[in-house]
């Protein structure tokens, strides 16, 4: 009696089996009632069997893989927490690095999550829906990784406690959330091209630098094993997100005026968004690993050149803003550190004035503009705080209407003046930080006269703390904004004198000395 | 032209239209060649408002901590709105110097750049 043993299936059959056979057309209504995302963008695609799955990972395998890795994750991080790691830091004010990443980070992945969950669902084919449903979840557990690493900080410092409240309040955290609300108000294939091909690929290097190799550099294991574990998460985002390009650009040659518009519009505010990423690799890590302008050079004009040089063959040309960050690389990062400096108040991280052997390195770092505009500038409010008058401005600032930015960058060939621009749409006024915002803006000027500007929305009222009298004799819209923001005190100003500063040194004596 | 593509009708109001704010108007400032301050400001003013509380209150409160604030020749400043320069009377109100919702005041200094005439 033989028994008839049915042969083992191979990956590939065992992958098609779990992910395009699970797919149909359905029956009860027409496929472009139930799908009517992929069509209003204007993307044409003829046949979706075409979608090379770049990453062949069946759901079994995935959650075998993830699992492992977060029990490793995990192993760590309570090691990390159990030894008192924080004291092992380079220095203290390291930990505002993390309390800038916890605010602008973990709710950006969390968006993601929801964005490709959206993308999912809307995709016709099975092979972008599953990729794009692993993604979300994936996007889910950098969240709430990011979040865990960080909460043994928030035991012993200050500020790290209301990020979620702030998230969508707080006048620095704007520039981020409107990246991602326009991301997911967008249609699928926008959606993709802003955060799968323009953030996960083309910048996604320089959020690493800073952040994990920042972290290694800087004693701080439990950041630091949050990247690795999310690392090999990315390679798969990112060859889902240049998969993505190839395949509308090879279904229908009229999709490509539209990719090309949002290649360059996204490239665009992923750049505005990564000028506070690269403040913290130019001032904020006491140990650096690298200018921000050296990361560009080789993240951005390198391999970003080697990029658009493979996809010229799709008539892709490199996004158009290319050239003006070239120039920005240089300033941008002095500008915003300037901008967080000068306001002690409105923000739960302390900010301090370089070292004299750190204003060198800068110096060294960018020889054309760093000694010309920024040292003196520097070196004044040093001056200052030493005088006991550290510079505090109160003023609320003026944003851009579509990136949020605080205006701040320079006119394009002038480094001494502000960059302006404005337009009139339906008799009102707007203004932008630069021409891509502008252009951006003009496109679709229904979509960015929403924009949330918190000191706006404060002058009008907006943002009051529970409990505000609006109809008190002394009532002033925006006077507030402490207690909105839920700020600690404790949190906010330089970092001369913070508490923080003193606790460190305090706890980092005990564990050395008797 | 609009590039907006939607599958519904898609029509939302300004968040900062003028009606949003009580009877105020929105109005940006900028010290040009000196942008160590929040950077431009945003004030949201009656358009009653004489134009010399604008430089008296507001301006001086915010850049008299510029040593260049106390060096300014007043008779030299140039003004701008927008792109287009202007003579701006103190005495008249935002509304009678023609300034109008979310109008930027850019005030140059000639001759005084900033600290070591860096721009900031």
């Amino acid at each position: 009696m033989d028994m008839k043993v049915s042969k083992k299936l191979g990956l590939k059959e065992r992958y098609t089996m779990m992910t395009r056979d699970l797919a149909w057309d359905t029956t009860f209504q027409p496929m472009d009632k139930v799908f009517p995302q992929v069509g209003y963008e204007g993307i044409k695609i003829h046949d979706w069997d075409k979608w090379e799955d770049p990453f062949r990972l069946t759901m079994d395998a995935y959650w075998k893989y993830q699992a492992e890795k977060e029990r490793k994750l995990y192993a760590i991080l309570d090691a990390f927490n159990q030894n008192n790691g924080h004291l092992s830091v380079t220095d203290a004010r390291y930990i505002n690095v993390l309390k800038l990443f916890l605010g602008s980070t973990p709710p950006l992945e969390l968006m993601a999550a929801r964005g490709f969950s959206m993308v999912a669902r809307q995709m016709v084919g099975a092979g972008p829906r599953v990729a794009c449903m692993m993604q979300s979840v994936d996007e889910y557990r950098h969240f709430q990784t990011q979040i865990h690493s960080i909460s043994n900080y928030n035991r012993f410092y200050n500020g790290l406690d209301e990020f979620a409240h702030q998230q969508s309040r707080m006048w620095y955290l704007s520039d981020g959330k409107s990246f991602f609300d326009d991301a997911i108000t967008a249609g699928p294939f926008e959606f993709m091209v802003a955060i799968g091909f323009a953030f996960e690929y083309v910048l996604t290097n320089i959020l690493f630098v800073p952040f994990i190799s920042g972290a290694a550099y800087n004693g701080d294991m439990a950041a630091m094993t949050v990247g690795f574990s999310a690392q090999s998460d990315e390679a798969r985002h990112m060859t889902l997100g240049l998969e993505c390009i190839k395949f509308m650009l090879e279904q229908d040659p009229d999709n490509l005026p539209i990719v090309q518009r949002w290649i360059d519009k996204w490239t665009w505010r992923g750049t505005r968004k990564l000028a506070s990423v690269g403040m913290m690799m130019d001032y904020m890590l006491p140990k650096r690993i690298m200018s921000f302008k050296e990361a560009w050079e080789i993240y951005f004009e390198q391999n970003g050149t080697a990029l658009f040089t493979d996809l010229a063959r799709y008539g892709v040309k490199v996004p158009k803003c290319f050239g003006q960050t070239i120039e920005e690389k240089e300033h941008i990062t002095h500008q915003s550190w300037i901008g967080f400096y000068m306001k002690p108040d409105a923000c739960p991280f302390h900010t301090w004035i370089p070292a004299p052997d750190e204003l060198d390195w800068l110096s060294e770092k960018y020889p054309n503009t760093f000694d010309k505009y920024y040292r003196p500038v520097l070196e004044h409010f040093d001056r200052q705080e030493k005088a006991g008058k550290r510079f505090n401005n109160k003023t609320q600032p003026m944003n851009c209407q579509v990136c949020v930015s605080t205006i701040k960058f320079n006119e394009p060939g002038d480094p001494m003046e502000m960059c302006f621009r404005e337009t009139v749409y339906k008799g009102e006024k707007f203004h932008f930080c630069s021409d891509h915002c502008k252009e951006i803006f003009e496109n679709e000027p229904e979509k960015y006269v929403q924009t949330f500007i918190s000191s706006h929305a404060a002058l009008q009222g907006k943002c009051e703390p529970e409990g505000t009298d609006v109809n008190a004799h002394d009532y002033r819209p925006g006077a507030r904004m402490h207690a909105y923001w839920r700020m600690d005190k404790r949190a906010t100003g330089d970092f001369n004198g913070s508490e923080d500063q003193k606790n460190f040194a305090k706890w980092r004596a005990q564990a050395t000395k008797n | 032209m609009t590039l907006l593509k939607t599958l519904a009708p898609y029509d939302f109001p300004s968040s900062d239209a003028v009606e949003n704010y009580a009877g105020r108007q929105l109005l940006y400032i900028n010290w040009e060649r000196h942008r160590m301050f929040s950077r431009p400001f945003v004030l949201a003013l009656p358009p009653e408002t004489p134009f010399g509380e604008i430089i008296d209150a507001y301006m001086s409160d915010c850049f008299s901590y510029h040593p260049d604030w106390a060096q300014i020749d007043w008779s030299k400043v140039e003004w701008r709105n927008g792109n287009r320069p202007f003579s701006p009377d103190r005495n008249k109100s935002l509304a009678d110097n023609g300034i109008g919702h979310k109008d930027l005041i850019r005030l140059a200094t000639p001759g005084l750049d900033g600290i070591a005439g860096s721009g900031y």
